[in-house]
């Protein structure tokens, strides 16, 4: 029996000729991240260690993103202990504000995954390095501080579900509408355990922001992991951010998968995810009624790169955001902030009436900087919906593309971009 | 070891965003995380919830957000055992980490009503509502898990054999 993808890298960081669905494995990983939410309670969890230690300085990765710059007293008090755990034990990779993006724009961007690669992650959405190739995925805590202090972890090496890609986008349609027109087929629990293998040859019209966008939401299907084939973009992206490309895997011809969904690229439209859960998704055509919206946030791990800005600066250019109606966009790291600053794309924003953010998880998680009141709506590029996720508890939050997302802050209702034309 | 209280029964699908809001999440104090746990989809659970009870859910219990701080706050509200169709899969590893057990048994989660008084036998999986005078078998823990639960957590389990 053949190897999915995700088995072959599990096998090779096990030492193990094969391995198969469901065997308990003891892996070594590439890289280990944390945030400023999920480092604080990992590093309290190392104190009790009775060896304490880190495996590697320059495999982990912490990332302060989620509630920075500090948005109160108990926050920055969690960044400050992170911050002396970086210093204490020399951790290169530690950014902090004025270095540091969303950690699953900022990791790919510094070349700090690469294909191949087994990395786990304190954050759900960890699962986005799949877009190159790699294995990774999201844990909690003490995993982390387990993964910090050995540079091992314990996994259910997991079946998989074959996504076949085929044909080509039409215009306005994103790497987003895939992934929410596929957690609408399958649902939340949909693929829970289980890897998502993307392959087939409509993914050579997925850029590689689609595909960060596709495999970072894989956790909203249940999945443990999605990935991407490597092919000439991922090299090339690899090429311009890393100082290796890494490993290629490539699946078995006779691997086996527990069943196979196919995407025609070609039959996507924009698609809208409604409260209060990722798989309520419908497509922009059959929302026939005036949905009105409050605020519009375009940002976050899923949609906060520079393809994303400019989908929404192309939208919002020479137009303004509805009276009423508050418009957030949040570039995802420092570097694509000054690129759409060099590009103008944050002049198109301002002019339009919308606000610009130094990068940060802030709204979409209910953080800050965008919470939302009672009753209110938001059309957001964001991965969650849940109840409560942006504020009150009869808030409501639609995911959409940062196509979608922008024309419905300019028409304060759910639109679609060619409704504006 | 066992486990025995009265049951809050929820549905499909409850993520760890109402399990602990993300407003709480500029602490990692266990005993403050209880206080808020359950909040946005049962306001009156930590009024409610008395040391050793029960939570019993439906398909996909504790999706989306990896945050610990989920099982932390189950915990230390005082909560002996969680039931459930299925879990995500974080949740699940989180849930094992921190020393909360937590037993997959469809026919159980299916059956089991709000306020039964529910027994839990963890060496061998049986899960008894006494209530209702029903039994159940749940898949038991492997003896690794078993021992990581019985030890209060990996990092227990770690010290212990080291």
């Amino acid at each position: 029996m053949g190897m999915t993808m995700s088995q072959k890298i599990l096998a090779d960081h096990a030492g193990a000729a094969s391995v198969k669905a469901g065997e308990l494995i003891e892996a070594d990983l590439d890289l280990v991240l944390g945030n400023d939410i999920t480092s604080p309670v990992a590093i309290h969890e190392m104190d009790r260690m009775k060896n304490r230690r880190v495996f590697s300085q320059d495999k982990i990765a912490l990332v302060m993103d989620h509630f920075i710059p500090n948005k109160d007293i108990k926050s920055a008090e969690h960044c400050k202990c992170v911050r002396n755990f970086a210093s204490e034990f020399g951790i290169t990779n530690y950014f902090d504000v004025g270095q540091m993006g969303i950690e699953h724009a900022l990791l790919p961007e510094k070349g700090l995954v690469v294909a191949g690669n087994l990395c786990i992650g304190a954050d759900s959405h960890t699962c986005t390095y799949g877009a190159l190739g790699a294995f990774s995925t999201g844990v909690g805590s003490t995993d982390m501080a387990a993964g910090m202090a050995s540079g091992k972890a314990w996994f259910k090496v997991p079946s998989a579900i074959r996504v076949l890609v085929t044909g080509k986008k039409r215009k306005y349609v994103t790497g987003k509408d895939l992934i929410l027109h596929l957690i609408g087929e399958i649902g939340v629990d949909g693929a829970l355990y289980q890897s998502l293998e993307f392959t087939g040859d409509g993914i050579a019209d997925l850029s590689m922001d689609d595909r960060f966008t596709i495999a970072n939401m894989a956790i909203e299907a249940g999945a443990k992991n999605g990935i991407f084939p490597v092919d000439e973009q991922t090299l090339a992206y690899m090429k311009e951010h890393a100082s290796t490309c890494g490993k290629t895997y490539e699946a078995d011809p006779d691997a086996e998968y527990t069943r196979t969904v196919t995407i025609d690229l070609a039959q996507l439209e924009p698609t809208v995810s409604f409260p209060h859960l990722p798989s309520n998704a419908r497509k922009i055509s059959e929302i026939t009624e005036a949905i009105p919206m409050d605020q519009a946030v375009i940002g976050s791990c899923t949609n906060g790169r520079i393809s994303d800005l400019r989908a929404a600066a192309e939208i919002l250019k020479g137009r303004h955001v509805k009276k009423g109606l508050r418009c957030i966009v949040i570039p995802a790291t420092q570097d694509i902030y000054l690129q759409a600053m060099e590009e103008g794309l944050l002049k198109i924003f301002i002019e339009a009436g919308a606000v610009v953010s130094t990068p940060t998880c802030g709204p979409c998680l209910g953080g800050y900087m965008g919470i939302l009141a009672a009753g209110e709506r938001c059309i957001s590029t964001t991965n969650r919906n849940f109840i409560g996720r942006m504020g009150d508890v009869t808030s409501e939050v639609y995911l959409a593309s940062p196509y979608v997302a922008a024309a419905s802050a300019v028409t304060g209702k759910i639109s679609s971009p060619e409704e504006l034309q | 070891m066992n486990a025995q209280g009265k049951v809050f029964k929820y549905g499909d699908n409850i993520d760890t965003d109402v399990i602990i809001p993300a407003r709480y999440l500029n602490s990692s104090d266990p005993a403050e995380l209880a206080t808020h746990c359950m909040e946005d989809i049962d306001k009156t659970f930590t009024e409610r919830v008395h040391q050793g009870d029960i939570i019993v859910g439906l398909k996909n219990f504790g999706c989306g957000s990896s945050r610990e701080h989920a099982p932390i706050a189950i915990k230390a509200a005082g909560v002996s055992c969680v039931i459930a169709e299925t879990f995500a899969r974080i949740f699940f590893r989180n849930s094992i980490n921190i020393g909360l057990p937590i037993l997959e048994c469809p026919e159980a989660a299916a059956e089991i009503q709000d306020g039964d008084t529910v027994c839990v036998d963890f060496s061998t999986g049986v899960i008894r509502d006494l209530t209702q005078n029903k039994e159940y078998k749940a898949q038991p823990f492997p003896p690794f898990m078993q021992k990581i639960i019985s030890a209060g957590g990996l990092i227990n389990y770690v010290n212990q054999n080291e």
